[in-house]
């Protein structure tokens, strides 16, 4: 048997869908020649649960607890996002304070949601007393949110017409006093990620992504912004109270991995700002307004700045309690071509089996929220799984 | 007891499995091996192989497409073995019981020696499960 010196063949690497660098259930197939991987594709269908069929079934109330439960990180946005659509088939004008508290809460989230990804990024390129560091000063976000809303993570704060709770004007000190001591740990994690030397070695050159693939394969959020695009729901289609709350869109010029742990860094600054500015200038008033079971019949269509990105939900109402169709399109989904693009090796530009754990994690993947397609053939009773391959070349069922 | 079983019972090492989560149950899980809650004093350890571990740690819904991936696993992991269902979806299916892609629990796939209810449990009751787990195993072996 002989080996050759050049690496001429092609080995395929299934990853997943359990695996040690993996939290989640997905199959990652790498092709690579030696230590390069030259080709990448992702089954993203192991957490289909049919959650848009569910809601099919469940009437509006029910629906937010639903929506909630599509992400466990993201719940607050995505909660915000289906209430924000609701309220748009009845066309109702919700209380200013209740929608400084989404806002407050939904950036709270937001810092929880970046603080964990930093954390989960320091464990993947095997920095785990960072990782330790990083969750230990999360505890105190979880604090807020569970005092703030009565549950750490699944949170039910927003509802059909505004909020479930009003804030306490101590749970307001509270809130300030951990927003300076968190921003001091987020500014000396800034310094560690811009001067440690294997942060620096794992993550920069790491997963490029050039601006204008970044457009072309419609890559959204941080990952996006990573790459020198200036989008964010926030700023471009302000929802709730985001006109009003002052903030910068995060954005960096190296395309790498190293850009998107930095974006996510200072846009956790920028949301700790927000915190302060909801909390110095909420109004007084009433949190909720009460609305009738059934909207009128109609459709809509709302988009909110999850921590992952832009996350879209739609909703076409029959004048029923229950929604005749649902529709959610979660940030990871878009960001999946973005990944395969980042984890192909192409001229100068290689990617090493070993950075693919880092580049993976660098767009926040949150598999949970993404949707994915089953086929079933009545018929012939066979069930599979539709491949984004198979999509991009749909010729119809079967 | 004999020194297999006394180092069974303060060194059992975990496998997370998420057969199809929200991502809220496996936040409190790794939420319980952070410094503030600290679960590793009770000598436990996250790996990631199922060939070194003894708890089967399982989060989410067990849906259709995830069924044969997890009894492998399981089937790959040493005797004797054991298994935590983690969260109200995998103790009974949660908010996704009824959905066309779901199982209705951990248990109708696998056998179940512990169940940690919550939506998601909070790090505190995921350590009493496992406590208590430990403590049934004491008992019971």
């Amino acid at each position: 048997m002989s080996f050759s010196s050049s690496y001429e063949r092609f080995f395929d690497i299934p990853i997943g869908p359990q695996h040690p660098a993996l939290k989640e259930p997905i199959l990652l197939r790498l092709i690579v020649e030696g230590e390069h991987v030259v080709a990448a594709d992702v089954d993203v269908s192991y957490t289909h649960r049919g959650v848009e069929r569910a809601m099919q079934e469940r009437n509006y109330i029910q629906n937010i607890y639903l929506a909630e439960r599509i992400c466990g990180i993201c719940n607050v946005a995505h909660t915000l996002c289906y209430c924000q659509n609701i309220e748009g088939l009845y066309d109702v004008e919700i209380p200013s304070r209740a929608l400084y508290i989404r806002v407050l809460v939904e950036e709270l989230a937001r810092i929880h949601s970046h603080l964990l990804w930093l954390g989960v990024a320091a464990h993947e390129i095997g920095f785990d007393t960072l990782f330790m560091y990083i969750w230990r000063d999360r505890e105190r976000v979880m604090d807020l949110i569970e005092e703030i809303t009565g549950n750490r993570v699944t949170s039910a704060i927003n509802t059909i017409g505004g909020v479930r709770r009003d804030i306490k004007p101590e749970t307001c000190d509270r809130c300030l006093k951990a927003m300076d001591y968190l921003e001091e740990r987020i500014k000396y994690y800034k310094k560690v990620c811009e001067i440690d030397p294997t942060v620096i070695a794992r993550c920069a050159g790491v997963g490029i992504l050039k601006p204008k693939d970044a457009i072309r394969l419609c890559a959204v959020g941080p990952t996006l912004r990573a790459s020198n695009i200036k989008n964010d729901v926030r700023a471009d289609d302000p929802y709730a109270v985001h006109d009003e709350v002052p903030f910068n869109v995060i954005v960096y010029d190296t395309n790498d991995t190293l850009a998107r742990v930095l974006v996510r860094i200072d846009e956790m600054l920028e949301s700790i700002n927000m915190v302060r500015y909801c909390i110095e200038h909420m109004p007084s008033g009433p949190v909720r307004v009460r609305l009738k079971l059934s909207p009128p019949v109609g459709e809509h269509l709302s988009r909110v700045e999850a921590p992952r990105g832009e996350l879209i939900h739609y909703v076409k109402s029959n004048g029923t309690e229950k929604p005749e169709r649902y529709k959610v399109r979660t940030p990871t989904f878009g960001n999946i071509p973005a990944l395969c693009e980042m984890l192909t090796s192409k001229g100068d530009y290689v990617v090493n089996i070993a950075d693919v754990p880092i580049a993976f994690a660098s767009i926040d993947p949150c598999l949970s929220c993404t949707a994915r397609v089953v086929m079933l053939d009545r018929e012939k009773e066979k069930l599979w799984v539709g491949s984004l391959d198979r999509l991009r070349r749909w010729r119809g069922w079967g | 007891m004999g020194i297999t079983m006394w180092s069974r019972l303060r060194s059992p090492w975990l496998l997370h499995f998420n057969t199809g989560g929200c991502n809220g149950c496996d936040i409190e899980v790794l939420a319980a091996l952070t410094p503030r809650y600290d679960l590793e004093r009770f000598g436990c350890l996250l790996k990631g192989s199922p060939r070194h571990a003894d708890v089967m740690v399982v989060t989410g819904p067990v849906t259709r497409q995830v069924r044969d991936r997890l009894i492998r696993v399981y089937e790959q992991m040493p005797e004797p073995k054991f298994v935590v269902a983690v969260g109200a979806c995998a103790c009974s299916g949660g908010v996704f019981r009824g959905c066309y892609n779901v199982y209705p629990g951990l248990d109708a796939v696998l056998p179940v020696d512990a169940y940690i209810p919550g939506c998601p449990p909070k790090p505190e009751a995921i350590i009493n499960g496992v406590a208590a787990l430990l403590a049934k195993l004491g008992g019971k072996l």
